[in-house]
């Protein structure tokens, strides 16, 4: 299947829509808006994780006898 | 996309990538650190001790401070007093000159409620030192700043140029696919693009931010010709000042001028900041937006009267918030931590981009779009 532009970039649009409120919502308030700036921040951060978790790992050599 | 666009688009990405990368490692390495100064220097080097207040306590007269301050350093002038944002302390930096070289300066912290010097700060020197000075010039004043900068802007090319290769790279995969079994350098390139898109928001606005400090040194030169010029116009040929007046009068004024705004720095009669006749009172606001945005009020160093104060063009505001989206330090230290996290995974992006490009120098270039367009799958045919 051939993906469109959309397929291909709407969670990176939206994981970018999500940094930039989090990159200005701890400068324009504090409190609150200090933590939803960590959380939304961090989202990537923890997708990156989740990426790296679920990556299969190297099918194991078969031990030698 | 025609394959002459995609081309070209892969050329771009290959070459800004190329020249800039070994420059943007060492600027993600050196600022790894630099993201925890504050914590860093509190720990390694003498922090003044504030002592609780009491009915004895003296309150702070500037102009004593001043001058003990000039009567530890003989021989030298005052060029400005700072004032922290999140202690009452304060500082008063002299040097042999007004404008003397940079770094040939010395810092008196001192209480800003009582006026009690503490012990003063070691000159520049060591590791942080040299993790900023690198970071920021690499030791060359404004041809090391501008180089860096024109890094950051190759960086910028290759963000846009590595969106576009993606596009049909992603054609025929889920987003965030990483195929892990088939080659190393398949997983690579899988793991190349995921961390790239994902973190492509933050990394943007940090390299865009980063090259507009980059640009601190002509931006202050625009504003001295500019509106300091314009607002010190009236004293042009006003002879000389005869007598430093009251800083503490100075102060006062500027408060009452603006009074729901704190102090940052008052830059001394003849420095870059103000004029031969002016104490220019740098004031911040009290918000996380606006204590970034500085407002200069500029009085009369003879008779401590205001006479003038706005706000600041906007390109200097544009430099002014440059600065924490840059460094990161506006959201307490959950904030720093995911600075630098997303800066460690800018380091594997790098790293990776090195790697994948070793890996097929040697390879003509049809073979190597072959592979974007395929979603890397044509590796497989040589592997």
């Amino acid at each position: 299947m051939r993906r469109g532009l959309w397929m291909i970039f709407r969670w990176p649009v939206a994981l970018a829509v999500l940094s930039t409120f989090g990159l200005l919502s701890a400068l324009l308030g504090d409190g609150v808006f200090d933590v939803l700036s960590w959380i939304s921040l961090g989202v990537p951060l923890l997708l990156i994780v989740i990426v790296w978790m679920r990556m299969p790992r190297r099918p194991k050599e078969p031990t030698p006898k | 996309m025609t394959a002459k666009a995609l081309r070209t688009w892969y050329l771009v990405h290959k070459w800004t990538s190329l020249i800039s990368t070994v420059f943007l490692l060492m600027l993600c390495l050196t600022g790894l650190p630099l993201i925890f100064h504050e914590e860093i220097e509190h720990t390694f080097e003498p922090h003044p001790e504030l002592k609780p207040l009491t009915e004895q306590s003296p309150k702070i007269d500037y102009d004593d401070v001043v001058a003990r301050a000039l009567a530890t350093r003989p021989g030298e002038v005052v060029r400005f007093v700072y004032w922290e944002q999140d202690d009452p302390l304060g500082g008063v930096i002299t040097a042999p000159t007004l404008v003397p070289p940079p770094e040939d300066g010395h810092v008196q912290p001192f209480d800003a409620r009582t006026g009690e010097f503490f012990e003063a700060l070691p000159p520049p020197g060591g590791f942080m030192y040299i993790m900023l000075k690198l970071h920021t010039d690499l030791f060359m004043g404004l041809p090391g700043y501008l180089f860096l900068g024109f890094m950051g802007l190759l960086l910028v090319a290759s963000l846009v140029s590595g969106v576009v290769v993606y596009t049909p790279f992603m054609r025929k995969l889920d987003f965030a696919t990483v195929r892990s079994q088939r080659s190393s350098r398949l997983k690579w390139l899988d793991l190349h693009n995921v961390l790239g898109i994902v973190t492509l928001a933050w990394v943007l606005v940090v390299g865009v931010t980063g090259v507009i400090n980059t640009l601190a040194l002509p931006i202050l030169m625009l504003w001295q010709g500019g509106q300091l010029a314009e607002m010190t116009a009236p004293y042009k040929d006003a002879p000389p000042l005869e007598q430093l007046g009251s800083l503490h009068k100075a102060i006062d004024t500027a408060r009452k001028a603006a009074p729901d705004m704190e102090v940052s720095f008052v830059g001394f009669p003849g420095t870059q900041f103000s004029s031969k006749h002016h104490y220019a009172v740098f004031m911040r606001g009290n918000t996380p937006l606006t204590e970034r945005l500085l407002k200069p009020a500029l009085v009369d160093a003879e008779t401590g009267e205001l006479t003038d104060m706005r706000e600041m063009p906007l390109y200097v505001k544009t430099l002014l918030l440059s600065q924490p989206l840059h460094f990161g330090d506006y959201g307490g230290m959950p904030l720093k931590i995911v600075w630098a996290l997303l800066d460690i995974v800018s380091i594997v992006i790098l790293a990776s981009g090195l790697y994948l490009w070793l890996g097929r120098r040697r390879t003509p270039i049809e073979k190597r779009l072959a592979e974007l367009d395929s979603g890397g799958l044509s590796t497989e045919i040589k592997a």
